[in-house]
């Protein structure tokens, strides 16, 4: 069986003079396309005092104001829509730092960009349409899920659509209907290798060949771990919700770096302190421009992803520039289990629910699952000479984070004033997976 | 009526317990009964002490937190069958325990009994009109 290398051998193989010409061309009339229907970003733009006229093409890029998690937010629900709500077909959604999510609006053009962004990403896994593509990213709000879903249908692979959980029925599907493609997180493909291992599988006893993994920080050992456990191939996927979801950059065969989808977005490192644009083999602040979204188009938005680029010839054929995994957040995010939390979250809802705001997230992995957290200090009407009234405020507690952060921390309450409080910035998020050599 | 039970949240580390028991030793308090509820996280210790108020600002001085509650005292004869008298009594008058200890012993002819009820009058008026005899606060500094 020959495989084809490429999902789109024109824009994947396309010469960069003529990529820059292209994106060029695309930026112009993206910018007008943004300044002419989005308030908030002719705001922004006539405070830079830079009009749609002052941008000829991606070198004017550095002239274009940036745009932040904090302007998304300001802007929920629909403040950066781009076109009548009619023309939409979808929403999905990421969670904010105050309670308010950041919805991303897409249009059917927004969905086929992306799912064909996903698609690259499975055929340069070596997907094709005679594979069974076994998606348990979790679906719903979350793009995770409905991007490779899209991705593996365009593919025209058989697609399982399991989403997150229930491992057992996982493992029936794969042995029955004989999966080849695996997409989720890391450590949920970890946790189904170690399941698998238990159960007295060996690797050759499933039909996987390969593995396409994201939305979370992971290291090369555990790419080995996965490798090992399920005889794949794992390859690492990029993506944000606010420039569409998985697939804004993939791995190919030579896994030296995700290739970015360069006809769609232009990446841009700069110093998070500065804002000041650093040249290529810089680490710095990965910055996305869209070009193509109709609905949701963000231009020069922050990730807060610490990277850095390359444009070195990659033997795969491909031209897109590549990003390396994120070092590192210039901002305070977590991602814990494949889930953004902020501190801030955290306090919010502590406040909300009268507790003093003084509290310790604790993460770590253990055997690959993220492990998730809170002491926070009780008021003395928590405590009085049972157990279970303190572990009723803790489930209490722990409800209220569920409902913000979309995962379950497990709560501990402790006693009051006995958090450290450290001169200046207090030590609020001690996270262990550091020693096992996570960028986080 | 009622006797004041100490309630000492205790993490469960090292050395959290010997810090909470050497600041009653050094409050020089006499500890008459104890019983610790635990979970995997933390423990509560519960305390009959001679003076509670002395001792509850001794262990708050050290960062230990501490709550009274009020709690009922009985005073039963050291023999078979005594103890089973008052639950089935309790029992009878639909009076749920949520826990119960008992006194560390020092005479030879009476037993004494912690019992945590919801409603402390109301188990206390059922003891008494049969008879049993409850503690009082001074019992306990003169034991």
């Amino acid at each position: 069986m020959m495989n084809k290398r490429y999902f789109q051998p024109k824009a994947e193989t396309m010469p960069y003079e003529e990529l820059k010409k292209m994106q060029d061309e695309k930026l112009v009339k993206q910018v007008r396309h943004v300044y002419n229907n989005v308030e908030y970003y002719r705001s922004l733009m006539n405070e830079k005092g830079v009009t749609p006229d002052d941008i000829k093409g991606i070198d004017d890029l550095h002239k274009l104001p940036f745009i932040k998690k904090d302007d998304l937010r300001q802007s929920y629900p629909d403040g950066l829509l781009a076109t009548d709500m009619k023309n939409c077909v979808r929403i999905h959604s990421t969670s904010g730092t105050t309670g308010k999510r950041v919805v991303a609006f897409y249009t059917q053009n927004d969905i086929d960009m992306w799912e064909e962004c996903c698609a690259r990403a499975i055929v340069a896994a070596g997907g094709s349409s005679e594979d069974v593509c076994q998606v348990c990213y979790g679906y719903g709000l979350f793009t995770g899920g409905s991007g490779l879903h899209g991705g593996s249908h365009k593919v025209g692979c058989l697609t399982l659509p399991m989403s997150s959980g229930n491992t057992d029925r996982q493992i029936q599907f794969m042995m029955d209907l004989k999966s080849t493609f695996l997409c989720c997180t890391p450590s949920y493909a970890a946790y189904i290798g170690e399941t698998l291992k238990e159960k007295g599988y060996k690797p050759e006893d499933n039909t996987l060949k390969a593995g396409i993994f994201g939305a979370e920080p992971w290291t090369e050992e555990m790419r080995k771990d996965i490798e090992k456990n399920l005889g794949i191939k794992a390859y690492d996927i990029y993506g944000l919700t606010e420039m569409s979801g998985p697939g804004v950059a993939f791995e190919c065969e030579e896994q030296k770096g995700m290739h970015i989808n360069e006809d769609h977005f232009i990446a841009e490192i700069i110093n998070p302190e500065t804002g000041e644009v650093l040249p290529i083999g810089s680490k710095g602040e990965l910055v996305f421009t869209s070009l193509d979204k109709e609905a949701f188009p963000l231009l020069r938005y922050r990730t807060r992803d610490i990277c850095v680029l390359s444009r070195e010839k990659c033997s795969c054929g491909r031209t897109f520039v590549r990003m390396t995994k994120p070092l590192g957040r210039s901002d305070d995010m977590m991602i814990i289990r494949g889930v953004n939390v902020f501190p801030s979250q955290i306090e919010t809802v502590l406040l909300n629910n009268g507790y003093t705001p003084n509290y310790q997230i604790i993460v770590d992995r253990i055997n690959n699952k993220d492990t998730f957290d809170i002491n926070v200090e009780m008021r003395p009407e928590d405590f009085s000479d049972t157990p279970k009234g303190i572990t009723a405020k803790e489930k209490e507690l722990q409800s209220a984070m569920m409902a913000m952060l979309g995962i379950n921390p497990k709560i501990h309450l402790v006693v009051p004033n006995s958090i450290p409080r450290s001169e200046g910035k207090a030590v609020r998020v001690i996270d262990n997976r550091k020693r096992l050599g996570i960028n986080i | 009526m009622a006797v004041k039970q100490l309630s000492i949240f205790v993490e469960n580390k090292e050395g959290k317990l010997a810090a909470i028991t050497d600041a009653i030793a050094g409050a020089n308090v006499d500890i008459r009964a104890m019983s610790v509820a635990d979970t995997q996280d933390f423990g509560i210790f519960r305390l009959i002490v001679t003076d509670p108020e002395k001792a509850k600002e001794a262990l708050e001085s050290c960062g230990s937190f501490v709550s009274i509650t009020e709690v009922v005292g009985v005073s039963i004869p050291d023999e078979p069958g005594s103890l089973a008298k008052i639950v089935r009594l309790l029992a009878q008058n639909n009076i749920n325990i949520e826990y119960m200890y008992a006194f560390i012993t020092v005479s030879k002819k009476y037993a004494s009994v912690v019992l945590r009820v919801a409603d402390n009058a109301q188990a206390e008026k059922i003891l008494v009109d049969n008879g049993v005899k409850l503690l009082e606060e001074s019992d306990i500094k003169n034991m």
